[in-house]
């Protein structure tokens, strides 16, 4: 794996470069899309580098799982940055609290209150995984940028199923459940009971592993929705 | 996008009766099908007529990229040969498994027929006619087998379908690719945690590289691993 891990970065930011940058410059529609992932690759490496070097936050036997997702997520960040260079989007400042910057949302024991980290670890890897799928027809034709996304969303998803399965939830998504997450969250399992797939409506039967088998894309005003009171000055 | 002439040439009704489409298709259903299938076959440049292609898969084991269908014809195969695996595991599971343990791999079975279905009704008479499927050297009375075996199948069927999607030509198709995907790299995840668990192996450093990227694989190599465990090789083309 280490020539993998050493030489596999640089390749692929060189490929994204010269394929996304036409002469003429990248394609407006990838800057955007590929901006629109930094945002919420910038919420993601926050959140985590923030729980991972908060002491006494995250217990030991969910430490591996979440610095795991932490370097992820620094990683994608680093590589959006490198393709997008000066077109990248600034980082926002964070309200981790879902306070919109009050620093006092429903969620103000974050970094105090391991469940409350795990819950909103689930809500971000379960809408990151939702967010990028939705992108993916944007990118279509565009497979220098699609490629690394399309890689970084089934990483998202190894994600999502780790945290939900630290805290005693299937892997999957069954229906347009939150489980056991608070009212806030609700955003990002709208629509996932979904069960029209293609041109296809699916079978009555096993109604329940029908939604769990295909994961719903959120579009991206759907996704800035569920973002919007994590942002200082959301709401 | 222009599609020229071809692809009002491109549909042939006469070709494509209603019974060759079964029953699980309504009327309007069907029209859009055809409505997207030519737009697919019109969007790589065929010259071939959407019932040319119809002769040319239909009951035959060939898998050709040139067209969407084949890559969705390669999704089916390899939807096909997990659902087979996991249906096979939960009929006569290893006695060994841990307590839940079953359940996971029931909800994962389940997950696959859903896609072996899904796959199976959008693509009627474009579907391929598989090999029969075969699971040698899997140790299918032990939990240890089982797992590798189901963890070997579900990052492959990841690195596949992050391979293929940038061969895709028709959003609709890649949509669909995408909603399955993450499914499959959630059922990876799972059973990765079963096998070690609490670790960081769910998107352990031997999948996952340095940019925080999954593995991508060409049908090409997808093909060349899974052939095994088919009776017969598929004829593919345009690879």
């Amino acid at each position: 794996m280490t020539e993998m891990n050493d030489m596999e970065p640089k390749r692929l930011i060189g490929a994204v470069a010269r394929g996304a940058s036409a002469r003429e410059g990248m394609p407006s529609i990838v800057i955007d899309v590929l901006n629109f992932a930094l945002t919420l690759e910038y919420l993601e490496a926050e959140f985590y580098t923030r729980g991972i070097g908060t002491s006494g936050l995250i217990p030991s036997d969910m430490f591996p799982s979440f610095d795991q997702i932490r370097k992820h997520e620094v990683a994608h960040v680093q590589f959006l940055e490198s393709v997008l260079g000066a077109r990248a989007v600034a980082k926002p400042t964070f309200d981790f609290t879902a306070g919109g910057g009050s620093g006092n949302g429903p969620f103000a024991d974050v970094f105090r209150n391991v469940q409350t980290f795990a819950a909103l670890a689930q809500t971000f890897e379960d809408t990151g995984v939702r967010a990028y799928k939705g992108q993916a027809a944007n990118l279509l034709g565009h497979n220098a940028a699609l490629g690394p996304a399309l890689k970084i969303h089934s990483v998202e998803a190894r994600h999502a199923s780790q945290v939900r399965r630290m805290r005693h939830q299937k892997g999957w998504i069954t229906g347009s459940s939150r489980g056991d997450l608070p009212a806030a969250t609700q955003g990002t399992y709208r629509g996932e009971g979904n069960t029209f797939q293609f041109i296809l409506a699916q079978p009555d039967s096993n109604r329940n592993a029908q939604t769990e088998a295909f994961d719903e894309p959120l579009t991206k005003g759907q996704v800035l929705e569920i973002v919007k009171p994590f942002l200082a000055g959301g709401r | 996008m222009d599609h020229g002439p071809r692809a009002p040439l491109g549909i042939d009704k006469a070709n494509i009766s209603s019974s060759m489409l079964g029953s699980a298709w309504g009327n309007s259903s069907r029209r859009e099908f055809l409505t997207l299938a030519a737009k697919g076959a019109a969007a790589v440049g065929l010259t071939t007529t959407i019932s040319g292609c119809v002769l040319a898969a239909a009951g035959h084991r060939e898998l050709d990229f040139r067209d969407d269908f084949g890559a969705l014809n390669y999704a089916y195969a390899l939807e096909t040969l997990e659902a087979d695996f996991y249906e096979k595991v939960c009929a006569s599971p290893p006695n060994d498994l841990h307590p839940g343990e079953l359940q996971v791999l029931q909800d994962i079975r389940d997950h696959e027929v859903a896609h072996r279905r899904f796959f199976k009704r959008a693509l009627q008479v474009l579907r391929a006619k598989l090999p029969a499927r075969q699971f040698p050297g899997i140790d299918f009375s032990s939990r240890r087998g089982v797992l590798t075996a189901a963890r070997d199948f579900e990052d492959l069927g990841v690195a596949a379908y992050n391979g293929a999607g940038p061969r895709v030509q028709l959003a609709e198709f890649l949509t669909i690719a995408g909603k399955i995907v993450s499914v499959e790299a959630r059922h990876a995840a799972a059973i990765r945690d079963l096998l070690n668990p609490g670790s960081r192996d769910f998107a352990g450093d031997d999948v996952v590289d340095a940019m925080g990227m999954d593995r991508a694989l060409d049908p090409g190599a997808v093909l060349a691993q899974t052939q095994k465990y088919f009776a017969e090789p598929f004829r593919v083309h345009g690879i």
